[in-house]
């Protein structure tokens, strides 16, 4: 039986739209970039739920300080690694609303290592969602506290030297040693799959934030296309290639299991 | 049974990036030779392969992709 393209669209046949819960403004985001993705997962994640009115997210400095105008639910906006800090005076005044913080890994790992290992450390229940792509994509591309060794960066021209800048950060891996994080995990978005995965750690980590047992953190690794300077494609073949050696997917921590 | 899908891309607002068109199985999907009104060339259905999988619509990092798919 042949069907024409205009008979398939029509409204009843729809399978995938647009969440909702996005707003009409185009992203500033540069073309692939990964933040997009994981807008439209987090935006997913809130409309399934049915949480809108009862999220308050905490946008971060970095590329994704606009959060607060692509997802419409309530927004914080602190101060430069502060986002954990906010969340926890947040939840802890509004203890039956869902709070999380979006940041990079330039917001999180370095000037805010100080209020993530706190916050893990007090058990606070709220829901971290990191951005780790290796690199300080709003400034320029300069190096990042997560930059691979022998990466080239626009502050480390010749590749991240150990003796000079020193190692990698793996934040995950450090607070999955303190007893106040609930779930931690390590998601990408590069494909339909590992988008679909991370859209259900996501919603997991909203919901372990419900249980009061403590802090859910969500690393998804991501590309920054224009500070690697690939195209998007090349990117996320690049981000497979490169950065799982070092950050590898999967859950770190869980402890209902 | 099989399905026949098909897309449907808000042409301004996507920016070109191509990470559908590698996500595709069937090879749906091609740049468009036209641009839109900030120069980039979008993404568009080509062919009658598509199977309405939404692998497209799902890694869009603009969210501008809408599946539709039918039983036939």
């Amino acid at each position: 039986m042949s069907i024409s393209i205009e008979e398939i669209k029509k409204p009843e046949n729809i399978v995938y739209r647009r969440p909702a819960l996005l707003t009409d403004n185009v992203m500033h985001y540069c073309p692939g970039c990964s933040h997009g993705t994981v807008h439209k997962l987090v935006a997913e994640v809130i409309e399934e739920m049915g949480i809108q009115d009862r999220t308050i997210g905490i946008s971060p400095v970095g590329c994704s300080v606009f959060a607060y105008n692509y997802i419409d639910i309530d927004w914080e906006e602190a101060a430069h690694g502060r986002a954990p800090a906010l969340a926890t005076a947040t939840k802890r005044l509004c203890p039956d609303k869902y709070v999380f913080t979006y940041q990079g890994d330039g917001d999180l790992a370095s000037i805010g290592t100080a209020e993530i290992i706190h916050a893990c450390s007090r058990g606070e229940n709220i829901v971290v969602i990191f951005i780790n792509n290796g690199i300080y994509g709003m400034t320029g591309g300069q190096m990042a506290p997560t930059t691979l060794i022998g990466m080239k960066t626009s502050t480390t021209p010749y590749g991240r030297d150990p003796k000079l800048n020193g190692f990698p950060l793996v934040i995950a891996d450090m607070i999955s040693h303190l007893d106040g994080t609930a779930y931690i995990t390590r998601q990408s978005v590069h494909t339909a799959v590992a988008a679909r995965k991370a859209k259900s750690a996501i919603r997991k980590a909203f919901e372990y934030s419900a249980k009061g047992i403590g802090l859910s953190f969500v690393e998804i690794v991501s590309t920054c296309n224009s500070g690697w300077k690939m195209t998007p494609v090349e990117a996320n073949k690049w981000m497979v290639e490169n950065m799982f050696a070092k950050y590898p997917i999967g859950d770190i921590k869980d402890v209902l299991k | 049974m099989a399905f026949k899908g098909a897309i449907e891309v808000d042409t301004q607002k996507c920016k070109g990036c191509s990470v559908c068109i590698a996500n595709c199985p069937t090879d749906s999907i091609r740049l468009s030779d036209k641009v839109n009104s900030k120069g980039y060339h979008y993404a568009e259905m080509t062919g009658d392969a598509c199977i309405g999988c939404s692998n497209c619509a799902t890694v869009c990092p603009d969210s501008v992709i809408t599946v539709y798919r039918v039983k036939i």
